[in-house]
């Protein structure tokens, strides 16, 4: 070890960086050692991914300093990254499909005019990598073909071409199964181990506490600590990374459960890449209560919800809705039929659509309806009636169902899908993240229509990353990770205990 | 019957039917690989054809009809450019707007400079491209049965042998120069060009500038070479049986040149089929021209083999994720 | 980074294909000073020519008969997502409806028999694009590729079915003889007939009734019935679609079918109205100039029966400029044309940073 390595390898001082209102992050600073595998840990938008993207130069911070080595430097465009030897594996592959292994790999590092030279250097040295770090890949093999733990390590091995002295990685095994995951740290122990450094963005815990030598917590774009890995424990992180938070008070009676009205059984569904999303789940909603599923998105739980709203068909396992298996039916016009209600959990793509008035996007499902028009006519003058009577209602402003629904806030949007949805008076609704984007005012509101329906003894099915929202509304608390249900709790369960089945962590194992 | 599809006239006919359709073949295989979709490769090359037969005319002289329609042909390219790459504009839009353009303005200003109703005047012989004689064909000409058939690689214009020299260069650089790699990936997967710190739009910039001279080539052979001046909608929608013989190459130049052969034959043996008739009956010779439309169709329906487009093609490049 | 979208809606629908049609023009005008004319009298004279006179406007109505029909076949296919290029062929194969009904039943009246024909020009034009439409919703084929070979190939068709069989013997031009079964009156033969009116020369015939109440059948369809609702939806947002329960593919057909439909009534006031024959090539570009239409337009039906007129005047007047300049041939309009389908569509969104700087300025 040289004097050197005391030095960090990278500071980052002060960096401050708004997304209009949005504040992802304040005031960070961090010092990665040099050497070392440093994790950077927090819940959805904690500001993780927006500050490695400024260390790789995507985004320029608004305020700030970075540091190389000690020696301040600015990153303006991924260019000026690599130069300095910072090499970055995204969550979303920067892979050329139809390209060879090679040709990935030299791509942007071609050295001359022809690319057979930097071909013929470029496989020595896969090879050399290949022994050194465990990174095997058949360099004439097409990234396409190959499965998504090998295509990672092409771009592990694209940045090592590039003589990275720090990698980055993006949150690199929300794509790999636990075999897959488990090599990758090893790869990541021998390039610390050969003086590498290693930045491994995540929020899974377990990961943390395998390979980092240091963490950093981070929580609503603060830093909230720095601590070394070795003196600290699964359950000090979990409550750094929640925090304390104060509950939302929501008036509410006790649950009063009926019969049982969705019944999924040992659902699986499995990506175009064959990975478990949705990894045989059971679970039961009743009459008259509110099962919440926590988890950290990404889990499983919009798949899940696909699943119970036809828009996906399961790859097995059965979905029971009053006594039917709508799970085999893979068409939600037939599932609305049947009384389910759907709000999704990406309002701006499927809940309205934009370019539509808000009167036809308070009609997105339901337009068939001999209601809104006999046969096959679509009856202008009830579409906008109900629609009025909807945003009255529902306190939609501007009350005013000619104006496009992109032009809405998000608070108000939500509102027009929530009222078109809880209007149609379903036995079944099914809800993810209600709250996403919304005011407090509307939050508010939306909570209590939600309690209402339950009153009124339907069955109500949550999906929330909003840990705060599952606990002030459910009546039962699912906790999915990886695709499993972990357990589950009942409302005014202890908020870290939560916390660990959402990191993935059984309270017996940990 | 023979005479029509095997004749060495029909072999040697169908060499030069195919030569426009192959430069305007590798013209979009050069664009649509950077993933700019070029449907106005038609108009180019009716533009390229009308300035080369007009600037022949008026300077006696191959060489500037050529530069001149290079010249033309770029800056319908560049439009087409700025439209798809700058402006994030509709391809498909700027592509339909660049072939009316090209056969409105061709018309109008053939007939404000020449009033002969859009033609151009019939070129004479020393603003003609040399002829090219393989060395020592004169005496395979005599061979009985298969001299004929081997004269037909002789004689020719020598844009004839550059268009086929252009494909081997156009498959060479694609595969083994830096270009053509960066070229290739940004076609895919611009994101990953851009990551790896590289100009999407500089790529897609030369990419198109390439397909604006291989299109003024186009055009040239077609007006200068083929028949000696210009006439309106001379291309005769050759610009977009270059297309169906790309996407029947799935966009790779060798492929393509064999797939621009075999249309080139259909059209050689098409004409050659006009008013012949079989006993009492006249040969339908639409069938043979609808042909490679029909194959493209049926190869695009996925019935005959698959073609894959480049995955980015078409698509304007955002940076924003 | 939300530049788009964010304009209020007069600027959107009004000002900026104002500023484009401008730029269009403009790049017209320098054409007309490269040929060594006055972009403003050339101007005027188109107009004079279009609308200056009874016979200049029915000439004008004649072609935004055609235009309505295309412009209209190209904006359901957009209201779907897709880019339907192949009006052309799809109105040229219905041809072959409109002429084998108006000749094969001709012993039948003629209530009986127009509508018939009518109908097959729409089935035919429907077909032609119906085919694309199965090939991009159950095969993946693009739908903007397919619909330019279908042009090509309905032009080959079209050729050896006029010549070949609609071609009565011994006659020399490729041609069918007169379709005298559906014969479909123009105003000026009604006006002679019924009013003892006499109307200057023109081709212009009731069929523009049938185009005015396609652009009122298309809004009612788009916008008044459920199935108009899903195609909006499947074309404005695929994913919201999918979640609302409506199939994508099922949709792209119809839609085709639809579109293709349209088209096909082209037929209707050429072989049956104008024409009263089988004509080679007897669209001429229409399919092309509706592109142009819808595009303008905004794809909305009443914007389209604008835009047809507008370029029906665009074509009226060229006609009329080559009568008034010898060098000045009617291809001027195929060129003004195309400029604006470039300023229009390909460059839409080139005037859009600065409207936003204006826009926004105070803001941020």
């Amino acid at each position: 070890m040289t004097a050197g390595s005391t030095t960090p390898a990278i500071e980052l001082i002060g960096i401050d960086k708004r997304f209009g209102s949005v504040h992802a992050n304040k005031d960070v600073t961090v010092a990665i050692g040099q050497g070392s595998i440093h994790g950077i840990i927090g819940e959805n938008g904690a500001g993780k991914s927006t500050l490695m993207s400024i260390l790789f130069g995507f985004y320029a911070a608004d305020k700030g300093e970075i540091k190389y080595r000690g020696k301040p430097v600015r990153i303006k465009t991924s260019t000026d990254a690599i130069a300095l030897g910072i090499g970055m594996v995204h969550q979303h592959f920067m892979l050329v499909d139809p390209f060879t292994v090679l040709e990935n790999v030299v791509l942007g590092a071609e050295g001359g005019a022809l690319i057979g030279p930097a071909l013929a250097k470029a496989r020595t040295e896969l090879t050399r990598l290949a022994k050194d770090y465990e990174l095997d890949v058949d360099p004439d093999a097409l990234v396409g073909d190959l499965p998504v733990g090998l295509q990672q390590r092409v771009e592990i091995l694209k940045a090592l071409f590039r003589q990275a002295d720090v990698l980055i990685l993006d949150e690199p095994t929300g794509v790999l199964t636990p075999d897959e995951a488990d090599h990758l740290f090893r790869i990541l122990g021998t390039l610390r181990d050969q003086g590498k450094t290693v930045i491994l963005i995540t929020h899974k815990l377990r990961e943390i506490m395998a390979i980092t030598d240091h963490v950093t917590v981070m929580r609503r774009g603060e830093v909230v600590a720095t601590l070394e890995t070795a003196n600290t424990s699964v359950e000090e992180l979990a409550e750094a990374m929640v925090g304390r938070r104060v509950l939302l008070h929501v008036e509410k009676g006790p649950a009063t459960p009926g019969e049982v009205v969705l019944d999924v059984r040992n659902v699986t569904w499995k990506d175009k890449n064959g990975v478990a999303r949705v990894d045989n789940v059971s679970l039961q909603v009743r009459k008259g209560e509110i099962v919440g599923i926590a988890g950290v998105s990404g889990n499983g739980q919009s798949e899940l919800l696909d699943c119970i709203a036809g828009i996906t068909r399961p790859n097995s396992g059965q979905i029971i809705f009053e006594g039917k298996d709508i799970g085999s039916l893979g068409d939600p016009a037939h599932v609305r039929a049947e009384g389910l209600a759907h709000v999704p959990e990406d309002r701006q793509h499927r809940g309205l659509i934009k370019n539509f008035d808000a009167s036809e996007s308070a009609i997105l499902g339901w337009h068939r309806s001999e209601d809104l028009g006999k046969g096959f006519r679509l009856d202008r003058t009830k579409v906008i009636a109900r629609a009025r009577a909807e945003m009255e209602e529902f306190d939609v402003r501007p009350p005013d169902p000619f104006l496009k629904s992109g032009k809405f806030s998000g608070g108000n949007q939500q509102k027009i899908i929530i009222a078109r949805e809880i209007k149609s008076n379903p036995d079944l609704l099914i809800v993810g993240q209600p709250t996403r984007g919304v005011d407090i005012g509307a939050i508010e509101f939306i909570h209590k229509r939600i309690i209402a329906l339950r009153d009124a003894g339907k069955a109500i099915l949550l999906v929330s990353v909003e840990l705060d929202e599952i606990r002030s509304l459910s009546d039962r608390i699912i906790v999915m990770f990886a695709g499993r249900v972990m357990g589950e709790r009942g409302p005014d369960a202890d908020e870290r205990d939560i916390g660990l089945l959402m990191a993935g962590v059984h309270k017996d194992a940990a | 019957m023979f005479d029509i599809f095997f004749s060495p006239e029909t072999l040697a006919s169908t060499i030069r039917m195919s030569v426009p359709l192959i430069l305007a073949c590798l013209a979009g295989l050069w664009s649509e690989r950077s993933g700019i979709v070029d449907i106005g490769l038609e108009g180019k090359m009716l533009a390229a054809a009308f300035t080369a037969a007009a600037a022949g005319a008026y300077f006696q002289s191959p060489w500037i009809a050529l530069v001149m329609a290079i010249a033309v042909s770029i800056g319908f390219s560049l439009i087409h450019g700025y439209a798809s790459i700058n402006q994030g504009g509709n391809q498909v839009v700027s592509g339909v707007a660049i072939n009316m353009l090209a056969a409105g303005l061709a018309v109008v200003l053939g007939n404000e400079w020449f009033k002969e109703g859009g033609r151009t005047p019939p070129l004479p012989p020393e603003s003609q491209f040399p002829v090219f004689t393989m060395p020592g064909f004169d005496s395979i000409a005599a061979i009985p049965v298969i001299g004929p058939y081997l004269n037909i690689l002789s004689g020719h214009s020598i844009l004839v042998y550059l268009a086929f020299v252009l494909v081997a260069v156009t498959a060479w650089a694609l595969a083994r120069t830096r270009f053509g790699l960066r070229l290739r990936a940004v076609g895919e997967n611009p994101h990953a060009v851009d990551t790896a710190g590289i100009s999407v739009m500089l790529l897609r910039y030369q990419a198109v500038v390439i397909a604006g001279v291989l299109c003024g080539l186009a055009g040239t052979y077609l007006s200068v070479a083929l028949q000696g001046s210009f006439v309106r909608d001379m291309s005769a929608g050759r610009g977009f049986m270059a297309l169906a013989a790309l996407i029947f190459a799935s966009w790779r130049a060798w492929p393509a040149l064999w797939a621009c052969l075999l249309f080139g034959y259909l059209q050689a043996a098409g004409l050659r089929m006009q008013g012949v008739k079989l006993g009492d009956v006249e040969i339908p010779v639409q069938f043979i021209n609808m042909l490679p439309y029909v194959m493209t169709v049926v190869l695009l329906a996925g019935f005959i083999g698959k073609s894959i487009p480049p995955r980015a093609s078409g698509t304007p490049y955002v940076k924003d994720r | 980074m939300s530049s788009r979208g964010e304009l209020p809606t007069w600027v959107d629908v009004g000002l900026i294909p104002a500023l484009n049609l401008l730029l269009a023009l403009a790049a017209t005008s320098i054409i007309f000073l490269l040929i060594g004319e006055n972009p403003f009298e050339c101007l005027w004279i188109m107009l004079k020519g279009a609308v200056g006179s009874l016979k200049g406007w029915s000439y004008l109505l004649y072609y935004a008969t055609n235009f309505i029909f295309t412009g209209l076949c190209v904006a359901v296919a957009f209201h779907a997502g897709l880019f339907n290029i192949g009006g052309e062929g799809q109105a040229y194969f219905a041809g072959l409806g409109a002429a084998t009904v108006g000749l094969g039943l001709e012993f039948l009246p003629w209530p009986i028999v127009i509508p018939l024909a009518i109908l097959a020009s729409m089935l035919c034009g429907a077909f032609w694009a119906w085919v694309p439409g199965v090939l991009q919703a159950k095969r993946g084929s693009h739908i903007v590729i397919t619909t330019i070979m279908f042009n090509f190939i309905a032009s080959s068709l079209m050729v050896y079915l006029i010549n070949y069989w609609f071609r009565p013997v011994g006659k020399m031009a490729v041609e069918s003889r007169e379709v005298s079964g559906a014969y479909i009156l123009s105003f000026r033969e009604i006006a002679r007939q019924f009013f003892d009116y006499r109307l200057p020369a023109s081709p212009l015939n009731l069929t523009i009734f049938l185009a005015l109440a396609a652009a009122w059948a298309v809004w009612y369809f788009l916008w008044r019935t459920k199935l108009g609702y899903e195609i909006r939806a499947v074309g404005l947002n695929t994913e919201a679609a999918i979640y609302g329960g409506y199939k994508p593919g099922h949709i792209i057909m119809i839609a085709m079918a639809v579109s293709g439909g349209l088209a096909g009534l082209v037929a209707v006031n050429e072989v049956l109205g104008a024409q009263h024959r089988l004509l080679l090539e007897y669209v001429q570009g229409a399919g092309f100039v509706g592109i142009a239409v819808a595009l303008m337009g905004r794809n909305h039906p009443i914007g389209i029966v604008l835009a047809a007129m507008l370029f029906g005047l665009l074509y009226q007047g060229g006609t009329e400029l080559s009568f008034a300049k010898q060098h000045i041939n009617r291809d001027m309009v195929v060129v003004i044309q195309g400029l604006i389908i470039l300023f229009m569509g390909a460059l839409e969104q080139a005037f859009r940073p600065w409207l936003n700087a204006f826009f926004f300025k105070a803001e941020d």
